[in-house]
């Protein structure tokens, strides 16, 4: 898998015309046949009635004397990731078609920061796993600070900086747990199949869960660390909000799952509650922010926080059903949010503001981007037939199967938001596609380019294909789900 | 004894005095207007040197064990004499400057004779070799931090470093003596197994400590070196932090280690406060400098900081993070302070906010020197992200998670610093940015092995797994 992505990179380094853009189309077209073969790959060797945890695992020996060794592979859970970076990327590519200043770079950089995303999600060592983390974060600096509108520079490192020091919590994380792979004289491992085989104690389970959680948590927006969040997506430019709030949070929710839950259960469940209580938080807080903001971006990052805090919410419930509806939300909301970015883009592109006040009636001059709004916004509402309602319902149904006080409250505060969510995407709807138009100069508008429409259906048929079939996703991960779930339930009594 | 073949363990020392001796003579035969020429003369005779250091010699000690040969101590001098052939070729256009042309000679000199005295202190046996060589390597740098002596920058760093060395030796000394009122002897290997938590020996031990972390410019014993490097020429000042450095922190290691191994637990609580404080100071003082040399001043006190860490990890796997980090230190401190001293030459300019804009004229220094803050700060996919987890892993090792929390959230802290070069350099606009200009060669050569050490030192896990056995033998 890692290999197209490499080549990607020889090829960009190779040329450098304004062909710069149609390689990297290329490139990434290849990536999304290559994943969309993968899925198909991958259901295929399950129906076979393939039992083994991961498929396609590759297994190279690094460092010899630390034990640490360059493994890949994937199970369900990686193949639905893989499947939506590359579908983001893909839009992401043509939704930044018209890059003139340092196109280049721009697009290398770009690049890069999928490389590392598809390197973490098909990392089955803590050490490439944590190093693709990084790999993934840094280009976002350069991306937002030399590509960015705004208070970029200011952004770029209040991001950088707390997603570095997310890592950092995380780095203690990862080598307290490969100090514990070996109770009595065995040979220490980063790798997170052998370890989840292992029982680590609980006292450094206490100490390096929360490390973890918290670790990945700021990548996915944990209140309170979640400040970076809005201002790095109103500061980046498009392609970067969609990949970020479309991949990179979900890069921290997926680390969540599968590195602190999966490895520490006895922790994860005695510390549930604090979490719980922190993403119900996210959740509210998250969707009230939306309301208030009067920037587009900023109205998409607050809802994002609130999405993605649901994804975490419902990971911690820890039961299937509700571990599945994770899932499927960090590909719905990837998808969806990737599209409301792509859109955001091409109308500041077009209107040179992003302040919703400031403009009105869109939906006369450019029907085509306004109707994908709508539809983006109703697939945010969770309506049915889009991936957001099969996820949220999923989400909701496995957190109410939790019958105390404490798990029933936090679940209808968070499934109230919902309503908040419609506050926000209807007010926006109504403010700025409707009504009259409040410019002059909006009445020349064009409507969306060829690339630009290739962009936005590119997300669109994913999103209502998930929600029209969800149970063929619904499959790839299930699967998966169950040694998790099995892990869990050892502790659950 | 079989003579010839023994005295071949000393080559690294033998080809250097060699050497130095040679350049001093011919320094005679070039004058005037060929004096240039003894730059190339150098460099391709230091050249041939570092090769043919590279033979490897094997194991074992001469007079009595007063020295001690060994793979690992082969392989730290290697590092140290290819870390002087990249600062060699990063000298030759500030050497060919009018001022400097008629003093090369000395220049190389010099630093030949300091690098001798570091590998006679790597190679120590007993604590009399260890404190001719700490001498040696100390005295002659005042003489070259004072090398612009047209500056009084210059002279006053010069002057700054004499005193505080002949202080800090003057307490080493101290310490010394102390250890060896305590156990009667001066060799490592008697006094590895009578020392004990005496009073007297750890009173001894810390006076030594203090002693060698005014080398490593440790805090609370780093003052002089903010000063000293923003004083010196920019090639010195490389010399200090990376070549005098690293050798102080395989010196240090080694004796924690022989020396001191029966009271690991002392050293490792004293190195437990020396690497918070240092880490933390270094890196809440680099925020703010704005004068590259400084700036890399405090930088590489932060990455004093971190290598404490791996020291504290004892055994083969602290051993070997050492070695590795210091590789790796070197190539990349190198290109940054090669990219910092290609600017100077070229523009005169010696601040991070002179730099801004540089991608657009000179995208390829940009490029390097951001690979260089990457490294430093710890980013993969470059060599500095190894290095440092390699230092985490083995503080880890040995349970102090406490600690590395404190260091990767100083890691986090310095990636500000470093980030704020590649803002510079990338993001912040100006009218005026340094013109486009081209470096002499023997520069270019230099950075073109430092960009390949930081890109290929990681991903190569042979190197690691080499110190590893090399250290393995012995630890």
């Amino acid at each position: 898998m890692i290999i197209p992505v490499l080549t990607v990179i020889g090829i960009l380094f190779s040329n450098n015309l304004k062909g710069t853009r149609v390689i990297s189309a290329i490139g990434m077209g290849v990536q999304l046949l290559l994943s969309a073969y993968l899925v198909f790959y991958y259901l295929a060797v399950k129906g076979t009635g393939n039992l083994h945890e991961m498929i396609m695992v590759s297994d190279h020996m690094w460092f010899p004397s630390l034990n640490i060794h360059y493994v890949v592979g994937v199970d369900g859970i990686a193949v639905a990731m893989i499947a939506l970076t590359a579908i983001i990327t893909f839009a992401g590519i043509f939704a930044s078609w018209e890059m003139k200043n340092l196109h280049r770079e721009f697009f290398i950089t770009l690049i890069l920061l999928a490389t590392g995303v598809f390197g973490f999600f098909i990392s089955l060592d803590l050490f490439t796993m944590f190093l693709f983390y990084e790999l993934a974060v840094i280009p976002m600096y350069l991306l937002i600070g030399i590509w960015g509108t705004g208070p970029k520079e200011a952004s770029a490192m209040k991001l950088t900086l707390m997603l570095m020091a997310g890592s950092a919590l995380l780095l203690v994380g990862i080598l307290g747990l490969y100090f514990n792979s070996a109770p009595g004289s065995g040979q220490y491992t980063f790798n997170i199949l052998e370890i989840s085989k292992v029982h680590i104690p609980i006292t450094a389970q206490r100490l390096f869960f929360p490390l973890t959680f918290i670790g990945f948590g700021v990548l996915g927006a944990l209140f309170p660390f979640h400040t970076w969040s809005p201002d790095g997506h109103a500061s980046a430019p498009t392609a970067v909000s969609m990949l970020h709030a479309g991949v990179l949070m979900k890069l921290g929710a997926y680390g969540c799952f599968r590195v602190a839950m999966f490895l520490m259960p006895e922790a994860a469940h005695e510390m549930a509650w604090v979490f719980i209580i922190l993403t119900s938080i996210s959740v509210v807080y998250g969707a009230f922010g939306a309301i208030k903001q009067k920037d587009l971006k900023y109205i998409n990052a607050y809802s994002s926080v609130s999405h993605v805090g649901l994804i975490l919410f419902a990971l911690l419930m820890m039961n299937k059903v509700a571990v599945d509806g994770a899932i499927l939300q960090m590909i719905s909301h990837g998808l969806m949010t990737a599209l409301f970015f792509a859109l955001i883009g091409m109308i500041y592109g077009r209107t040179h503001t992003r302040d919703i006040t400031k403009m009105g009636g869109l939906m006369k001059v450019i029907p085509f981007l306004s109707v994908m709004y709508v539809i983006a916004g109703f697939a945010s509402l969770g309506l049915p037939g889009f991936s957001g309602f099969v996820a949220e319902m999923t989400i909701f149904v496995g957190a109410f199967q939790h019958s105390d006080m404490f798990h029933r409250v936090a679940t209808i505060l968070v499934v109230s938001s919902i309503v908040v969510t419609a506050v926000y995407v209807l007010r926006v709807v109504g403010i700025l596609l409707l009504g009259p138009i409040k410019h002059e100069e909006h009445l020349k508008l064009q409507d969306a380019k060829w690339y630009e429409r290739l962009s936005t259906i590119t997300l669109l048929t994913a999103i209502t294909g998930i929600g029209i079939l969800p149970l063929w996703l619904s499959d790839t991960i299930l699967g998966s789900l169950q040694p998790f779930v099995e892990k869990l339930a050892v502790f659950l009594n | 004894m079989s003579g010839f073949h023994d005295i071949l363990l000393m080559k690294h020392e033998l080809l250097l005095v060699i050497s130095a001796l040679v350049i001093i003579i011919a320094d005679l035969f070039y004058s005037g207007n060929n004096k240039s020429g003894i730059i190339n003369f150098s460099l391709v005779l230091f050249f041939i040197v570092t090769v043919i250091s590279f033979v490897p010699t094997g194991t074992g000690n001469l007079f009595g064990g007063a020295f001690q040969g060994s793979s690992l101590t082969d392989f730290m001098k290697d590092i140290l004499n290819v870390a002087v052939l990249i600062i060699f070729l990063q000298s030759e256009s500030y050497l060919k400057k009018p001022d400097n042309v008629e003093k090369v000679g000395e220049f190389f000199a010099i630093i030949l004779m300091t690098i001798v005295g570091m590998d006679f202190m790597i190679s120590a046996g007993d604590f009399l070799t260890f404190f001719i060589g700490l001498e040696t390597a100390s005295i002659p740098v005042a003489g070259l931090t004072a090398y612009d002596r047209y500056k009084s920058k210059s002279a006053e760093a010069g002057v700054k470093l004499i005193l505080l060395s002949a202080l800090s030796s003057g307490v080493l000394l101290f310490g010394l003596s102390m250890i060896y009122g305590a156990t009667g002897s001066i060799y490592f290997v008697d006094i590895a197994s009578k020392v004990t938590t005496s009073p007297l020996i750890v009173i001894g031990f810390i006076f030594f400590v203090s002693g060698m972390a005014f080398k490593l410019s440790l805090v609370p014993f780093h003052l002089w070196a903010a000063d000293v490097y923003e004083g010196s020429p920019v090639n010195v000042t490389s010399f200090l932090s990376v070549v005098s450095k690293g050798a102080a922190a395989f010196i240090f290691t080694i004796v924690l280690f022989t020396v001191f191994k029966n009271i690991v637990h002392v050293w490792q609580d004293v190195l437990y406060a020396l690497a918070v404080l240092t880490m933390t100071i270094g890196n809440l003082f680099a925020l703010r400098q704005d004068n590259i040399k400084r700036f890399l001043a405090f930088s590489s006190i932060a990455q004093a900081g971190y290598i404490l860490l791996g020291i504290m990890g004892t055994g083969a796997l602290g051993m070997t993070s050492i070695v590795y980090f210091i590789l790796i230190y070197v190539f990349t401190n190198l290109a940054a302070f090669g990219v910092a001293a290609a600017i100077y030459n070229a523009s005169g300019i010696e601040n991070i906010s002179g730099y801004k804009n540089l991608y657009s004229t000179n995208p390829k220094l940009s490029l390097l020197m951001m690979l260089a803050m990457f490294s430093l700060a710890g980013i993969p996919p470059v060599a500095g992200f190894f290095g440092k987890f390699f230092l985490f892993t083995s503080a880890g090792s040995k349970g102090y998670f406490i600690l590395v929390l404190i260091a990767v959230i100083n890691a986090t802290i310095s990636l500000y610093y470093y980030l704020m070069v590649v803002k510079s350099m990338f993001i912040d606009k100006t009218d005026t940015p340094i013109v486009t200009f081209k470096s002499s060669v023997p520069m270019r050569i230099s950075l073109v092995i430092c960009a390949i050490g930081i890109l290929s030192v990681g991903f190569f896990s042979g190197i690691f797994e080499y110190i590893m056995s090399l250290s393995s033998i012995i630890f």
